[in-house]
């Protein structure tokens, strides 16, 4: 079953054309992603990678039935790309883009409120489900197919983890690279939400970062829900100086409640196994199963 | 990106937020002439001479070797040129500046704001910022301006209250009035202050900025409300779009290295440890820095060189890193995706050549696409860098480092 994308999954590129979009649709291609076609304004009609390019969303659903879309779209102009594949009824929103102003997410979060869409990123590097379908930048060859859930903000920092999984001798369902940005489409609560639902998930790995209150929402969410699968934690950024931007637009500590080791004191307190250094992911995940 | 209080009043008076009037100094003599200049608009001999730093806490923060704090009161136009000779060129070392402090090279010559009149003047405290967890913009605001927000809120929380902007309306006016009404305002002080808000709010939505804090709000003896302070951050990501607010950057308030890292497109925030390290990816790098932190070490920046970690990246991010002399070893960290691991250990390997002799152990972890082949061709490299695979590997050699064992 796995979560939000697999081999049934009719993908759309948007900014398909574009340098970053045309590398990163020829790799999900290789990968065996259903890639169905992509969008282009003005460009409509020509064909791109043996793939049809569409001018909007909308003909590109009309004429692929596509239910997954993928943006390349550059910074100014991805916020409106993610209301225009919502709007057209795309089911799962991937948005790789990193650089989107705050005041432009804002309406779109709520934008997307009344539509029937998932939206994960923006400034993420998307999902993979291994074996069936990537919808994200990610090297396909290090997520083994599996029975663990990853959850992380990170793009290499999520690489790490499911190398360390699958030397660990285990697999992954689905990895969901939710993003780094302040304002994301889904939340760590909502991605964990959809693992613990799984019935091919048996563990999952919850990789969060300074800033914010995703994670210690998230982890209130798991206690109050029973804990129903082993989750092994890691927030990284014990060492970031107050104030200082680390990289990603949120990985910022506001005040005391979003220190790394804020977030981890919560997330031991409701049952997570938390992980002081990022080397032993694979090692904990291994024995909480055992 | 951060600006200054002088900056950040223009910001606002171009809103029509009602703002402590002042006028930018550089030298002495100036800030003379600004006090004239203000005694003729207002009529008064009083003016504050402010330093204008990015950092806050300065009305309680000294020059370094001097009597003097960040903010005074002067008392004429020769007081005034006094205050500002002991603040021009000294450091000012605050609460938010550690103890290195920050030079001032300007000030502030502001009108005298807290003069005598019918009713007592009153400070409160207003900011304007994202709720990420609602993923709306709220207004935050207090009866208790003036002091230490952070303090306000762990000791009275209970004094300190948040309206949700609904992004859909923005700011309504029965939200304006609220504000007003819980923060006892009344008469024509009430009045203005639903107009102060609601003017405060326009010019955080329209200005693309990440924060705004206006501490004190001061409601004068004549019942006027006005932004003594002000702090703004603007959205680095929306700048494209203000030209104008980017022309504020003050370089000279930046960190020179952070700012030659920038040129090369690299993104490093200078830190105060003893290992320095080079990532791809923010994530990786802040877990790097932690890796570093449970060896033993102190890591001694941030680094990220995102997707292309090449010959020429790896060359910059080295001469960036070896700038700080409390650097006694360096860990490369990449997982190689997209990107081949032979290639970045090729690029290690020529930069390494390049620069020449570097002084400190290099600690290479390469993980991922061609992780075999690139170890390879660090260990036949001759040079003093010491490779590793796995993340553990990569930090038992940091701890031999910190030891001095390697």
């Amino acid at each position: 079953m796995s979560v939000l994308v697999d081999k049934n999954s009719k993908v759309i590129v948007q900014g398909f054309t574009g340098g970053e979009g045309t590398f990163h649709s020829q790799q999900m291609i290789e990968y065996g992603t259903n890639i169905v076609g992509g969008v282009t304004p003005g460009k409509g009609g020509q064909l791109h990678l043996e793939r049809p390019v569409f001018n909007t969303v909308a003909d590109a659903v009309k004429s692929t039935s596509a239910n997954v879309s993928i943006i390349f779209v550059p910074p100014a102009f991805a916020a409106d790309a993610i209301m225009e594949a919502a709007d057209a009824g795309i089911e799962v929103i991937v948005c790789i883009t990193e650089g989107i102003p705050v005041k432009d997410m804002i309406p779109v979060k709520e934008y997307i409120k009344s539509k029937n869409c998932t939206l994960i990123g923006p400034n993420c590097p998307g999902v993979i489900t291994p074996g069936q379908a990537k919808v994200g930048i990610m090297p396909g060859f290090v997520f083994k197919q599996g029975r663990i859930g990853i959850v992380s903000k990170s793009g290499t920092l999520t690489y790490e983890a499911a190398d360390q999984v699958v030397k660990a001798g285990l697999g992954i369902s689905t990895a969901i690279g939710i993003g780094g940005d302040p304002i994301i489409g889904t939340p760590t609560k909502d991605a964990v939400e959809l693992l613990m639902n799984d019935t091919e998930t048996d563990a999952i790995v919850m990789i969060g970062e300074i800033g914010g209150s995703y994670e210690a929402d998230a982890a209130r969410w798991i206690k109050a829900n029973g804990n129903k699968k082993p989750v092994v934690g890691f927030i990284a950024g014990q060492t970031a100086p107050v104030g200082r931007r680390m990289g990603h637009a949120g990985a910022i500590i506001g005040g005391k409640d979003d220190t790394a080791a804020a977030k981890k004191q919560i997330m031991a307190e409701c049952g997570i196994f938390v992980v002081e250094s990022p080397a032993d992911i694979g090692e904990k995940i291994k024995e909480v199963l055992e | 990106m951060n600006i200054h209080e002088y900056q950040a009043k223009q910001i606002l008076k171009s809103f029509g937020v009602a703002v402590q009037e002042g006028i930018v100094a550089h030298t002495a003599d100036e800030a003379y002439d600004a006090a004239i200049k203000l005694k003729e608009q207002f009529g008064s001999d009083f003016v504050v001479v402010k330093a204008q730093i990015h950092a806050g806490g300065r009305g309680k923060g000294n020059i370094v070797g001097k009597e003097q704090r960040g903010v005074a009161v002067a008392k004429n136009a020769d007081k005034a040129k006094e205050i500002a000779e002991n603040l021009l060129g000294g450091t000012l070392v605050t609460i938010q500046t550690g103890p290195k402090g920050k030079v001032v090279n300007k000030v502030l010559v502001a009108q005298d704001v807290y003069y005598p009149g019918a009713s007592a003047t009153k400070e409160y405290y207003m900011s304007v910022m994202l709720d990420r967890s609602q993923s709306k913009n709220i207004l935050v605001y207090s009866t208790e301006g003036g002091m230490d927000i952070e303090h306000v809120a762990e000791t009275t929380p209970n004094l300190i209250h948040k309206e949700t902007i609904d992004p859909k309306v923005g700011l309504q006016g029965f939200q304006a009035r609220k504000i007003a009404f819980n923060l006892g305002c009344k008469g024509d002080a009430f009045k203005q202050m639903v107009k102060f808000v609601t003017a405060l709010y326009k010019a955080y939505d329209n200005s693309d900025a990440a924060m705004f804090e206006i501490n004190p709000v001061l409601k004068t003896s004549d019942d006027k409300i006005i932004a003594v302070d002000g702090k703004v951050n603007i959205d680095d990501n929306a700048l494209y779009r203000h030209p104008d607010y980017e022309a504020m950057r003050d370089l000279a308030e930046e960190d020179t290295t952070e700012l030659e890292a920038q040129e090369h497109n690299l993104n490093y925030v200078k830190l105060d440890g003893n290992v320095g390290c080079m990532v791809n990816g923010a994530g990786l790098a802040m877990a790097t820095m932690d890796i570093i932190k449970l060896s033993g070490g102190d890591p001694a920046n941030f680094l990220d060189v995102g997707g292309s970690a090449n010959a020429k990246t790896v060359e910059a991010g080295f001469r960036i890193i070896l700038k700080d002399s409390h650097v006694k070893a360096i860990l490369i960290n990449i997982f190689g995706g997209i990107v081949r691991c032979d290639r970045v250990a090729q690029g290690v390997v020529d930069a390494y050549k390049s620069i020449g002799n570097i002084p400190v152990p290099i600690i290479v972890r390469l993980q991922g696409t061609n992780a075999v082949e690139a170890k390879k061709i660090i260990d036949e490299s001759g040079l003093k860098v010491f490779s590793a695979i796995v993340l553990k590997e990569a930090a038992d050699l940091v701890k031999k480092a910190v030891d001095g064992n390697i």
